[in-house]
């Protein structure tokens, strides 16, 4: 008795200095005047390897901007992470918690970095008005912003990396006539993210009248001896790899096992980071990767950041090796969309901390050419961005780059393009789909006469 | 909520439970809580509570119950829970689609209804073998459902990403959508299940289903219809976890695919009944707060502690660590489930002489299934 | 036909990884009842320390040395504070209690050595022999080898030691075996540090096919099948399931995938696994009638 008593005791005492803890800290008082930026972030579990460089990129970018820059327009950011393991759930709830702001500054932007998640906030976003970025994954429908006002796939969906791998393809063949007759397959993983490139590729493969053949890999791809079996039986001319994790290592090592020629192998977005190939070792060198995040540290941003951030021991990566590499990057890359679509939100709004519904206006109004690149100096680091209602996507090109066994090499000329215009009209006949089962009333184009 | 009060739900419900001054009394802390759950959370609770905390631990109770009547009371050893939740999910979205003129209650009963049906084939080993064999053998039914709704477009009507999404939540014009909406339906539709399973595991279903689970040849030998019992046990079991599954899908996360039903998530209710309490209703809601909010108490807690000095990483590390030891102290401390600490503290605190009999099924009878 | 062999060895190589994993549990579940659901999070500990200790410089022996040492005093941590514990609970907590310490392994690992993604290379060439039409994999071959080596060390062991044999009798009938003076305690100790063995073995060549990184854990997935099919008590049993699970993954992946439009690789050998429990509900090689109603 006296033990069940003590254990209450204890457990009321570890709540009280729970509750205590929230109720102490100081209201920060001058955080009304700061811009609230929260990061949902994966620092453990099983894509940990990939969410590690990706905020350093993320964070050591807003460091800059605060450090160097004073604030965008002298409005400074602030932040505080949630862990969400990549795991639906918890995602939620960091959504859920920080979405109300922190010490009265709203939250202008959210970053769900994670296919699943991005699903489950699609329809709360839309509630909160809080616009979701999510770059090289989301629902591709959604670059249709008239039903999707919330959701963000900027700068590369999975139809356009599809799309642009094909181009990249055809760009070696020697133009697009040539694909006629070729044999691609895509090695995909077997999960709804992985399937998502069928439908344009088939339209695609109608188009130019090469061959497409579509190899599932089951999660985690950890083995895949049967499926490059059946590659070496179907001797495709190109292997479009799109995988997940450990899929993507395996996959270039049973290739070498069964023969297949490394450098005909593109990996997709999600297979194209050093994480990816280094555990395949030797036998990776040639490999392709078509990416909306060229990987090197000579963009201009990147010898700042290097400078002012890296150098001062101010960075968030623990890592150095991993500074520009393709995940650290790519954070890089959604930092300054971000940045520049609270920017953009300001010059109509005003110098003072952006909501959600500004932050829409601000995405959609984003227009990132090339001077403003050169300006950021995020010239050829990311491509040049034009988001309206009608086009939440905007880019649509991606860089291949390959494998030289210790870094990667950009190999495509320039951007490569992706068929948006083929495209397009699929996709929004998908989303006016969408608007009909969800009974939503698309909203209506302003810019449209 | 103790499980002494819901004890006392299963005696408020219970059929030919004398109804004298005791019988109410025991009736009024529930009677309470359910008020308080009803009236004052709707009107006291933030979009975050209701979102993050409420929904899911309710939702998670729910599936809990369900693995509990089967696991916990018949004896049957399932890790097939993810598929049951996912095929009542999917059974709902396809209903509401494709039958848009059945009420949404409906859908929801007749989704777990269907859930029920594919939980009493895969059930059907449980005739032949038991034990962790049968464990392993729901394994069977966990990867291949899962992959059936990932697979075939038609469950998804044909959606680009194989996921489902809410339709309008509406019950009789009324539209739910709002977070205190979605409460109200989930915490409705589990305090009603809820009350009915109570009621269930005191009838012959019930009485049987132990008999099975404490010796199932002795059961026989009296007569008891032990394949009909297992098999009943599936059904049930499967049927609550799929209306858990609707939910998880429609009141909770809005959108979601067949991952959000995978083998982790019938780890995590296993987790629920193991650390409740196998045997107990209330066990589950014990159970699904300890799972599903300590990690959030965690994260919340050593944000504020140490958030902005200890590397994120590393924090995020020993959470997990924490949690995962938390779990061992409490298997090792509590090996009956947190529900029968729950109850014993309950009769501590009563005056002498109005706790009761000891009574048959209480929680930490867990009978070892294995 | 040249294309179905092919098939079929690589399968049938790919099978003795997966019961190189099974091994593991079923050492532990023969000792201690334990069905050992840590055993993926000891594979990704051990392969973890190693490539970190060789990251650092150290000679190959010497790592593998310092690894095992770890996981054996990882092993004697586990049986002091997770299993005497938790002794003469049911099957289903301990089982609950491995997973909770999964999570503690993970965690530990990850918060130790990081969780950025290692190669690992053993210096075996993995260049493929060509017999006729056939391609066979030089590395599954040589994996294939150092598995079938350490399963004839390890019956070796238990056949022959004073371990081996207190083991079997432990599983036989522990009441006797405490009785007659066999100390359970410092015998799950060994057990738990052979299973650590045995998972660094895993985790070397699982890990060189992969890299070494989070994913280690999932190999599990594919040797609960295997058990289900050799049995959770017999070393053999895990062989020759291994074998079955990797053949019929790989035949269906071909033959049965496309009829369905699909990988069926994640739950065929489960359907396959159940069927066998039906048919045969010890398993092959369970030495004992299990549990059947």
């Amino acid at each position: 008795m006296n033990i069940l008593r003590q254990r209450i005791r204890r457990a009321a005492a570890l709540f009280a200095v729970a509750a205590g803890v929230g109720a102490a800290l100081p209201a920060a008082a001058d955080d009304a005047k700061q811009q609230y930026f929260p990061l949902a972030t994966f620092r453990v579990g099983a894509y940990a390897s990939s969410g590690i460089p990706v905020w350093a990129g993320t964070i050591d970018y807003l460091r800059y901007i605060n450090e160097v820059e004073g604030g965008i327009n002298g409005v400074k950011l602030f932040w505080d992470e949630c862990e969400t393991e990549w795991a639906v759930e918890k995602g939620v709830e960091c959504y859920e918690r920080v979405k109300g702001g922190k010490n009265g500054s709203p939250v202008p932007i959210f970053l769900p970095h994670g296919d699943p998640i991005t699903k489950a906030l699609t329809e709360k976003s839309v509630a909160d008005k809080i616009p979701l970025v999510t770059i090289a994954h989301g629902r591709t429908e959604a670059i249709d912003g008239r039903v999707f006002p919330y959701s963000f796939p900027a700068v590369f969906t999975f139809w356009s990396e599809a799309s642009s791998a094909i181009n990249f393809i055809a760009e070696r063949a020697g133009g697009k006539d040539k694909l006629k007759g070729l044999k691609i397959a895509t090695v995909y993983h077997d999960s709804p993210y992985g399937k998502e490139t069928q439908t344009p590729l088939a339209l695609l493969a109608k188009t130019y009248g090469f061959e497409d053949i579509q190899i599932p890999v089951p999660h985690p791809g950890n083995d895949q001896s049967a499926q490059w079996a059946r590659i070496r039986q179907l001797k495709p001319d190109w292997v479009f790899l799109r995988g997940w994790g450990v899929m993507t290592p395996v996959a270039i090592k049973t290739a070498a096992k069964v023969g297949f020629p490394v450098d005909r192998i593109i990996g997709g977005v999600w297979s194209g980071s050093e994480e990816d190939v280094r555990p395949a070792g030797k036998v990776g060198k040639g490999y392709l990767a078509i990416t909306p995040f060229p990987a090197g540290a000579d963009f201009e941003i990147l010898k700042k950041i290097k400078e002012h951030i890296v150098d001062k021991g101010k960075s968030d990566l623990k890592d150095l090796k991993s500074f520009g590499s393709v995940y650290y990057n790519s954070g890089v890359n959604e930092a300054i969309i971000a940045v520049e679509a609270i920017r953009t939100a300001q010059k109509k709004f005003g110098a003072r901390p952006i909501n959600g519904e500004e932050g829409q206006w601000g995405l959609e109004n984003l227009n990132l050419d090339d001077a403003r690149l050169k300006e950021i100096g995020a010239y050829g680091l990311q491509q040049p961005l034009k988001l309206s209602v009608r086009d939440h996507e905007g880019g649509g090109a991606g860089k291949v780059l390959q494998w030289d066994g210790e870094a990667w090499a950009i190999v495509s000329d320039g951007w490569v393009k992706s068929d948006r215009e083929l495209l397009l009209p699929l996709i929004y006949e998908r989303a006016a789909a969408y608007a009909k089962e969800k009974r939503i009333t698309p909203r209506p184009d302003p810019t449209s006469n | 909520m103790s499980s002494a009060e819901t004890e006392a739900a299963a005696d408020f419900v219970a059929p030919g439970a004398a109804r004298d001054w005791r019988g109410l009394r025991r009736a009024l802390p529930l009677g309470l809580l359910l008020a308080v759950a009803f009236v004052i959370v709707p009107l006291a609770g933030t979009d975050y509570w209701f979102n993050a905390i409420l929904i899911p631990f309710l939702i998670m109770a729910l599936a809990g119950l369900g693995l509990n009547l089967l696991m916990g009371y018949a004896g049957q050893a399932s890790l097939g829970t993810g598929a049951f939740m996912a095929t009542g999910a999917y059974a709902t979205y396809n209903l509401l689609l494709r039958l848009p003129d059945i009420p949404l209650p409906i859908s929801l009963v007749l989704g777990g209804l269907i859930a029920g049906a594919v939980g009493v084939v895969v059930g059907l080993p449980s005739l032949r073998i038991k034990g962790f064999y049968l464990l392993a053998s729901t394994l069977a039914a966990q990867f291949l459902l899962e992959w059936i709704f990932n697979q075939y477009g038609w469950f998804s009507n044909y959606s680009t990403s194989s996921s489902i999404s809410a339709p309008k939540l509406a019950i009789l014009g009324q539209d739910l959508s709002s977070p205190v909406g979605r409460y109200l339906m989930t915490l409705t539709a589990v305090v009603a299940i809820a009350a009915v399973a109570a009621r269930l595991v005191k009838s012959q279903t019930g009485r049987a289903w132990s008999a099975v689970r404490d010796m199932d040849t002795a059961a026989a030998v009296i007569g008891v219809p032990v394949a009909r019992s297992k098999l009943s046990a599936f059904f049930v079991g499967a049927a609550v976890c799929g209306v858990a599954g609707a939910l998880w899908a429609f009141a909770y996360l809005g959108t979601v695919d067949a991952r959000s039903f995978g083998l982790d998530r019938s780890f995590q209710v296993m987790f629920i009944i193991i650390v409740g309490g196998m045997g107990s209703i209330a066990g589950n809601f014990i159970g699904s707060a300890f799972i599903v909010l300590l990690p959030i108490l965690l994260s919340q807690v050593s944000d504020r502690l140490f958030g902005g000095t200890v590397d994120a990483g590393q924090l995020a590390n020993l959470q997990r660590i924490a949690f995962g030891a938390l779990i061992i102290w409490f298997l090792i401390k509590e090996p009956a489930g947190l529900a029968a600490l729950a109850e014993r503290g309950w009769r501590r605190l009563r005056p002498s002489g109005t706790a009761g009999p000891e009574r048959g099924s209480r929680p930490g009878n867990t009978g070892k299934i294995f | 036909m040249a294309f179905l062999i092919e098939t079929l060895i690589g399968g049938l190589l790919s099978g003795v990884m997966y019961a190189l994993v099974a091994i593991g549990f079923v050492l532990i579940y023969k000792a201690s009842g334990v069905f050992n659901f840590a055993q993926g999070a000891m594979v990704l500990c051990a392969a973890l320390t190693f490539v970190t200790l060789r990251d650092q410089g150290l000679a190959f022996w010497f790592a593998a040395l310092v690894t095992l040492a770890i996981m054996v005093v990882l092993a004697i941590a586990v049986e002091r504070v997770v299993l005497r514990p938790l002794m003469n609970q049911s099957q289903i907590t301990l089982f609950m209690a491995t997973l909770g310490l999964s999570f503690v392994i993970e965690g530990m690992s990850q918060l130790v050595m990081g969780a950025s993604v290692h190669e690992l290379d053993l210096g075996i060439v993995d260049t493929p022999v060509e017999v006729g039409p056939i391609l066979v994999s030089q590395f599954d071959l040589v994996a294939a080898a150092a598995a079938g080596i350490l399963v004839l060390a390890l019956s070796v062991f238990f056949n022959v030691t004073r371990i081996g044999i207190s083991l079997r009798a432990i599983a036989d009938d522990p009441q006797a075996a405490l009785s007659i003076g066999i100390r359970l305690q410092r015998l799950w100790r060994i057990v738990w540090g052979v299973a650590g063995f045995v998972a660094l073995v895993a985790g070397l060549l699982w890990g060189s096919r992969q890299g070494v990184q989070f994913s280690l854990t999932f190999v599990v997935l594919k040797a609960l099948p295997v058990l289900i099919i050799g049995g959770f008590t017999s070393i053999a049993g895990a062989i020759v399931g291994g074998l079955i699970v990797g053949a019929a993954d790989a035949l269906a992946e071909i033959y049965v995938g496309p009829l369905l439009g699909g990988s069926v690789s994640t739950w065929f050998v489960y359907v396959l696994a159940v069927a066998f429990l039906l048919i045969r509900p010890a398993g092959l090689f369970g030495e004992r009638a299990i549990e059947r109603v």
